[in-house]
């Protein structure tokens, strides 16, 4: 008693365990139908036909050499399906698989599933201009081009003629009529689709175009079966899934649990030694019997996430094999962060304050000339990230993009000086997922503070003026896309709690809280006297704005502090 | 690329070759089993003097990843290395007692060997202190890789050195025969590499790790390079040019993505800090056959008299391949 569902099946490397499935579809009382590529060389065929001579459900169709892409395939499909119909009539299906597709149900699950659905033809067929599944550029031109040419052995004449033909703007005419249509190679077709497709007296025709139609075995019969199928379900039976290059996703061993929830009747390309598949699905073990219809879901989404990997990769990430070219890095830096200029000159408690009312991690003069400060005096952060400034100045981008990949998911502020390294400043300013704030100017305060000679502050504050002179320009670069905030140092002390609340909302790790308390700021009395001494020297400090000489500023906090909620 | 620069190249490849033929002839086979090598096998090349005692579980690691056949090349043993190696039906051995740093650390044997045994084959070149991992090696044989590779058209896999070393002093812990050199040295440190590209060879050149942070922090652009090639489908025209960092033709070397997705890559776990190392370290600064006058061993040395402990609170424990992919040392690719 043979089986309502036929099977074709088209083979060409991996014949043992063809030969294996052609086997247990055989058992299972399907007729199997073999076509083996004529690439295929004779003795291996030889053997192979030999070894399934005594099946009496198996057949073996006229050789055509296939190539990937080519004719063959189809003229194959169409020959191994002809001789199916004609020598089992009882077949109401016919199922297109090949030697490295795999059953995961038994036989009998897709049988009773077919016979339940007598009518409907399993193939997926989509007109190209409403799925983006093609490689290389080509779709609709698929239909419209002669391809002459092998895209594999000879590529460079198969580009050279598609970009003639563009050029001239030839088009063939498409027989008939009939929309074009694509999708999966896998298909399953009911007698009644597939012979009035192989016996349509328009066949020579059809034929005689597709044979130079692209990779005609995702078309031929996609856009055919539309002309005569009666119930389509446009999708493949077969659980196939391709990659960004378009070729196959491969199934191995440790596939098994996804393949067996996964519900779907048969599964393409299984590894050929993935010898634990072949046992478990072809061997006997009894599996519950399901009605389930195919859900492979969970495949889907491990395989769209591995083409994302490929495609796009993760967002901060420099290693061995991804190193984007510059603005291909689809996030330059792992995560966003904070960079204060000038706030830990101006205020003396800057750093801890910024850590108790954002939570985030706050490190001091990560450039520093010394060494890199890390939050808490660390001398090594996460990864094992030195703070020696010999290898952090070796590649400061890299010790950048380092620390916010080790550290991903935490917010990190540092502060930053003309002191400072500044190599790293270019790789800020194009990072938009840097948070600059500068109050320009302020680095005169420690100076002002300092015990040092007058001659020697001159200098120093002639060295840093000029430094972040360079630094201001250099962000304010029309291609700059961090968020920059400058205030020169004058304006901020007007009125300090506005700047200080915006970029506390801007990190954003408190929930639109009003800021209760503030950091407390070094006493300037008789600062403006200091910038009106350099002055006199020649030097003229401007990047402070403009600074009254006397009295001090009017914002010296009191010394005792408002009451605030302790959180 | 001008064409006149990569003429200079493909001159340079060939003076490679001819070096590599003319090197081969320093070569005595001492056990020549290449006969058995299959069309298809992986096989494995390495260089090495005095390890006696890796050598059980490298050959085990290696066996049990699927590779077929070791041709290696013992440079002067006097541990029974030689020996050791003769009867394992799976190696064909060379000796050489001649200079190390002549032969370019081994790459012109290694490449000599290559040309004439490895043609069409994977080929994966690793010390014997180098444990290579691959995504889903726990579960899937190299096979399985080289075939996912061939069937993407790629022909070199790239896999970091990725440094291992003890908590502790690292001779707190006695290596013995046939030890798996990952029980005792099983820290590294995870995100402290960085990159920059080779414009000429058009490789990228990493740097850091353990041995920067430790031993390099005053001279880190002389630290050792830990970018590597060591799998590569071999085709008798390629040449490695410097160790296994790079190769020539030029093509084989960009084994990464330059427009933001990640293509696959692997891991050399790096054994050898183990207590091992500092006999090898003294015995090396005798010979003086490494790189640069042995600059990294002399640092070693130095180092390590006052502090064997290359392990601080941020480093981290090896566990599987997928924690170094998490971690981002490697990566799956588009392989699923």
């Amino acid at each position: 008693m043979t089986m309502n569902v036929g099977i074709v099946m088209l083979v060409h490397t991996a014949l043992d365990r063809a030969e294996q499935i052609a086997r247990h579809w055989a058992a299972a009382g399907c007729p199997v139908v073999i076509h083996v590529d004529k690439n295929v060389p004779r003795p291996t065929h030889d053997a192979f036909r030999a070894a399934l001579d005594n099946e009496d459900l198996i057949r073996f169709s006229r050789r055509h050499a296939c190539e990937w892409g080519g004719w063959g395939i189809v003229a194959g499909t169409q020959d191994a399906a002809t001789l199916l119909l004609n020598e089992y009539a009882d077949v109401r299906h016919v199922y297109l698989s090949s030697g490295s597709c795999l059953p995961l149900r038994p036989v009998k699950e897709l049988a009773d599933y077919l016979a339940d659905r007598p009518h409907t033809d399993f193939i997926e067929s989509a007109t190209t201009a409403d799925v983006p599944w093609t490689v290389g550029g080509l779709d609709a031109e698929r239909f419209t081009l002669r391809f002459p040419f092998s895209w594999k052995r000879q590529r460079f004449l198969f580009d050279r003629f598609v970009e003639l033909q563009r050029l001239v703007r030839f088009k063939r005419r498409i027989p008939n009529g009939i929309v074009p249509h694509m999708g999966s190679q896998w298909w399953c077709l009911t007698r009644q689709t597939l012979s009035a497709i192989l016996e349509d007296d328009d066949r020579a025709t059809y034929d005689r175009y597709f044979r130079r139609v692209w990779i005609p075995d995702e078309s031929y019969f996609q856009t055919l079966a539309r002309q005569y199928g009666v119930n389509i379900e446009s999708r493949s039976l077969t659980l196939s899934k391709f990659d960004f290059q378009g070729k196959p996703h491969i199934f191995y061993d440790d596939h098994l649990q996804l393949l067996r929830r996964s519900d779907c009747f048969v599964a393409r390309k299984i590894w050929p030694q993935a010898d634990r598949l072949y046992d478990t699905f072809l061997g006997d073990a009894p599996t519950p019997a399901q009605q389930a219809e195919p859900n492979p879901g969970k495949i889907d989404r491990i395989f769209a996430r591995a083409v994302e990997r490929r495609t796009r990769g993760r967002p901060g990430l420099y290693m061995q094999s991804r190193f984007p070219n510059l603005g291909w890095e689809n996030g330059q830096t792992a995560d966003k962060y904070s960079v204060f200029q000038g706030f830990a000159d101006l205020f003396s408690d800057f750093e801890s304050w910024l850590a108790r009312t954002t939570g985030a991690g706050v490190h001091g003069h990560l450039f520093a000339p010394d060494r890199a400060h890390f939050a808490g005096g660390q001398t090594v952060i996460q990864g094992a990230l030195s703070d020696s400034a010999g290898l952090r100045d070796m590649n400061p981008k890299g010790f950048l993009t380092n620390l916010t990949w080790n550290l991903r998911g935490e917010r990190q502020c540092f502060q930053f000086g003309p002191a400072d390294n500044q190599k790293i400043v270019p790789h800020l300013g194009t990072d938009p997922n840097a948070q600059v704030s500068i109050i320009s100017g302020a680095w005169a305060v420690p100076l002002f503070q300092s015990n040092r000679n007058f001659g020697d502050i001159r200098t120093l504050a002639a060295k840093y003026q000029q430094i972040e002179a360079t630094m201001l320009t250099d962000l304010r670069k029309p291609h700059v896309k961090a968020r920059v905030r400058v205030w020169t140092m004058a304006e901020f002390l007007e009125a300090p709690m506005e700047p200080l609340q915006t970029i506390i909302d801007e990190i954003g790790q408190t929930t639109g809280r009003r800021l209760t308390e503030a950091p407390v700021m070094k006493d300037l009395a008789g600062f403006g006297q200091f910038l009106q001494n350099l002055k006199n020297q020649g030097m003229h400090p401007y990047l402070m704005g403009d600074f009254p000489i006397d009295p001090a500023p009017k914002t010296q906090r009191p010394k005792t502090r408002k009451p605030y909620l302790v959180q | 690329m001008r064409p006149w620069q990569s003429y200079k190249l493909r001159l340079r490849r060939h003076r490679l070759r001819i070096r590599a033929v003319r090197k081969r002839r320093e070569l005595t086979s001492v056990a020549d089993r290449t006969g058995q090598i299959a069309p298809q096998d992986v096989l494995v090349l390495s260089t090495l003097r005095n390890e006696r005692r890796r050598l059980p579980h490298f050959l085990k690691y290696y066996r049990d990843m699927g590779v077929k056949h070791f041709l290696i090349v013992d440079n002067g043993s006097i541990d029974g290395s030689g020996d050791y190696l003769r009867d394992q039906p799976d190696v064909s051995l060379w000796h050489t007692n001649r200079s190390y740093k002549r032969s370019r650390f081994g790459v012109d044997w290694l490449n000599g060997i290559a040309m004439k045994h490895g043609h069409g084959h994977w080929c994966l070149t690793v010390d014997p202190d180098e444990y290579f991992q691959f995504p889903f090696c726990d579960t899937r044989p190299i096979q399985a890789l080289t075939d996912w590779l061939d069937a993407s058209s790629i022909k070199s896999f790239s896999a970091m050195l990725l440094d291992m070393y003890p908590k502790g002093r690292i001779d707190a812990q006695p290596f013995e025969e046939g030890m798996n050199p990952l029980d005792i040295a099983n820290w590294f440190d995870a995100g402290n590499y960085t990159i920059k590209r080779n414009k000429r060879f058009g490789n990228l050149w990493i740097q850091g790790g353990a041995r920067a942070r430790v031993f390099f922090p005053e001279q880190p652009e002389k630290s050792p390079a830990l970018n590597k090639v060591p799998l590569v489908k071999w085709d008798r025209r390629y040449a490695y040019a410097s160790s296994t960092h790079m190769l020539l033709p030029r093509g084989l070397n960009l084994v990464y993505d330059e427009w933001g997705g990640e293509k696959a890559s692997g891991i050399l776990l790096h054994t050898k800090f183990l207590d091992t190392f500092h006999e090898k370290a003294t015995e090396e600064l005798e010979r003086k056959e490494h790189y640069s006058a042995s600059i990294e061993y002399r640092a070693y040395a130095d180092q390590m008299r006052d502090n064997p402990d290359m392990w601080c609170k941020w480093s981290e424990k090896y566990i599987n391949w997928r924690q170094l992919e998490i971690l981002g040392l490697m990566s799956k690719g588009n392989w699923a």
